[in-house]
């Protein structure tokens, strides 16, 4: 049993050694600026928008809950395309598909009654939370999509 | 490298079995905490999403499957050397589901709209996995509250629970805002339990009985030997914080209690026009039925025989016959509770298995927690990151308790040893 721990512990440490010296080096970003502090000041409203109408379903880790409703992270439609992103809190979803390999039987309601800012906020905080990141999403692309 | 992970990986058998002789030894009890004198095992692991489960005379376990696992939706564990671990699995079946229960020579089975029959032999083994009689067909399966639960009563009938598809019967389903719909449509096919002929075939809604009503989704049930009659627990309702002028979160959470219910045929339990509130001990109005919190429903609707904390989710419901555990036990009810979602952002809660005593077929005193553990750690239970939920439970030939879990695929045995 102890020559099995010392195995484990030998392996797990050589293991973080080796993944630390292939840590690439994070590119520095020129860009970074304006808009970034704009996506932030968005996201922050959002975070208050997703605590509200969001939180009960998707739980406050983003991780929703086992076969009822879908985690938001790193799931292509959060990071995906923004017009269908728009359409599931505008319209809702209740269709049985698959979610990074499983199916969720909760539906998601319609969330129309949410404001274009607000929608627009929400989005973008999720878009930017959970270890998600990707672009900001804008208010005129909500009222676009509105019928 | 790569022959440190080959390594590892060859211990990590070895490993489980420590663990799972470690538990049969009584010294972590596979990580539950029990009432003093009983211990746990784990018989089975990584099997499937495990929902009900039902254990044969000759101690084989059958296991319903969610979903589909190597194409197979039953699975049966066997101890082929008597050690108590299931070492021998196979499986049949190709429809995922819920229900599962064993009655006078049959095996019954469920997926989300249809139940099946299997003809056991004299060792109480399936003859013909591959083409059972389909007693019931048909049922509504659109997505939500989907399992079809089933358990049998003495006169050749069969219970199966059909879930509304719905939180509150609104216009537009859990969303804020929309009205409750007048005379609930759902009620027709759904939000009840229905009654059928355990040994007649291709029976769908025009075939059986709609037993009982008005009540939202049951998963757990079981026929009470002592009464002679069904008792259920319901899912409560969620999100009574749609209502934020009424509800504030803390009180989302709180209400309304998941309650166990004893029908007798043509009972109504209320859903969705009422919810019962644990604090008051009332009939609540529903606030999509112009409910303000406070106002009582009809006094037509059943009151509940037990009730219990909010959104823990009670899936599964057994009334304890054995003679293994002591005598408070006998004819008593154990109930797992899934785990609850909808207590967010207030901690969750449950994800163990309680004890409801009863006396003379009644509820009789304080439920108490029986076996907890199974999520893995206090903050894996107050996020929902459970590692284990507890989902069906069933009694073994010698009194013991099966617990399974459709997480991880996980079933636990209890059993007590008399010190
Ligand atoms: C009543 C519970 C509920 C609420 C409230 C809710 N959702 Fe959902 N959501 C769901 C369910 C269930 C699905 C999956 C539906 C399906 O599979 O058809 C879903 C799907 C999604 C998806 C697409 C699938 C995925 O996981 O990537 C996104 C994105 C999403 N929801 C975001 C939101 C946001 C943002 C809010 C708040 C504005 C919200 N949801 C509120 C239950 C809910």
């Amino acid at each position: 049993m102890k020559v099995f721990l010392f195995l484990i512990l030998f392996v797990f440490s050589s293991l973080a050694l080796y993944s630390q010296v292939r840590k690439p080096k994070a590119p520095a970003k020129a860009s970074a600026g304006a808009s970034s502090s704009l996506l932030k000041l968005s996201a922050g409203r959002g975070k208050v928008v997703y605590a509200v109408n969001c939180l009960p379903c998707h739980q406050a880790d983003g991780g929703g809950v086992p076969n009822l409703n879908p985690p938001l992270i790193q799931t292509p439609y959060v990071t995906g395309d923004k017009t269908r992103l728009i359409t599931i809190i505008l319209k809702g979803l209740d269709k049985d598909i698959e979610i990074n390999g499983d199916t969720y039987s909760n539906p998601m309601p319609p969330h129309d009654f949410l404001k274009d800012q607000e929608i627009a906020d929400v989005l973008t905080y999720i878009r930017n939370a959970f270890g998600n990141k990707a672009g900001a999403v804008t208010a005129p692309e909500v009222k676009k999509l509105r019928k | 490298m790569k022959l440190l992970f080959i390594v590892l990986l060859a211990f990590l058998p070895s490993l489980i079995i420590a663990q799972q002789q470690n538990g049969k030894a009584g010294t972590n009890n596979a990580g539950l905490t029990l009432p003093s004198g009983f211990n746990a095992i784990i018989v089975a692991d990584n099997i499937g999403k495990a929902r009900h489960l039902a254990v044969t005379p000759q101690g084989d376990i059958l296991v319903k499957l969610a979903r589909l696992k190597d194409g197979k939706g039953i699975i049966r564990l066997r101890d082929t050397n008597g050690d108590g671990i299931m070492d021998s699995q196979t499986g049949f079946g190709n429809y995922g589901g819920t229900g599962i229960a064993i009655k006078n020579g049959y095996l019954y089975a469920s997926s989300d709209q249809e139940v099946f029959r299997y003809k056991l032999n004299d060792k109480n083994e399936v003859i013909d996995p591959e083409s059972p009689e389909k007693i019931i067909t048909g049922l509504i399966n659109r997505r939500q509250h989907e399992s079809k639960s089933v358990t049998l009563d003495n006169e050749g009938n069969i219970y199966v629970n059909v879930g509304a598809y719905s939180n509150s019967c609104q216009v537009q389903d859990r969303r804020q805002g929309s009205p409750g719909r007048d005379g609930c449509p759902i009620l027709d096919s759904a939000g009840g339990i229905w009654q059928f002929k355990a040994s007649k075939l291709n029976q769908s809604y025009g075939d059986g009985a709609r037993y009982a009503t008005g009540l939202r989704n049951v998963v757990g049930l079981d026929w009470n030997q002592q009464d002679n009659a069904l008792f259920v627990m319901q899912h409560g309702r969620d999100q009574l914080n749609m209502f934020p002028s009424l509800y504030d979160s803390k009180k989302s959470a709180d209400l309304p209690a998941e309650c166990m219910y004893m029908l007798k045929k043509g009972d109504n339990a209320g859903w969705p026009y009422i919810y019962y509130d644990p604090f008051l001990k009332k009939k609540i109005l529903s606030p999509e039925y112009g409910g303000d919190g406070k106002k009582e429903g009809s006094s037509k609707y059943i009151d509940p025989a037990a009730a219990y904390p909010a959104h823990l989710a009670p899936n599964a419901l057994l009334f304890y016959t054995g003679n293994l555990f002591p005598g408070k036990y006998k004819n008593g009810a154990f109930i797992a509770f899934h785990g609850s979602w909808n207590r967010a952002p207030e901690p969750q809660a449950g994800f163990f298995v309680v004890f409801q005593p009863f006396k003379d077929g009644k509820p009789y005193g304080d439920w108490e927690v029986f076996a907890d553990g199974f999520s893995g750690s206090k903050e894996a239970t107050e996020t929902g990151r459970a590692q284990r939920r507890p989902c069906g439970l069933a009694q073994g030939p010698d009194g013991s308790l099966y617990v399974s879990d459709d997480n991880r695929g996980t079933i636990y045995k209890i059993a007590f040893s008399a010190r």
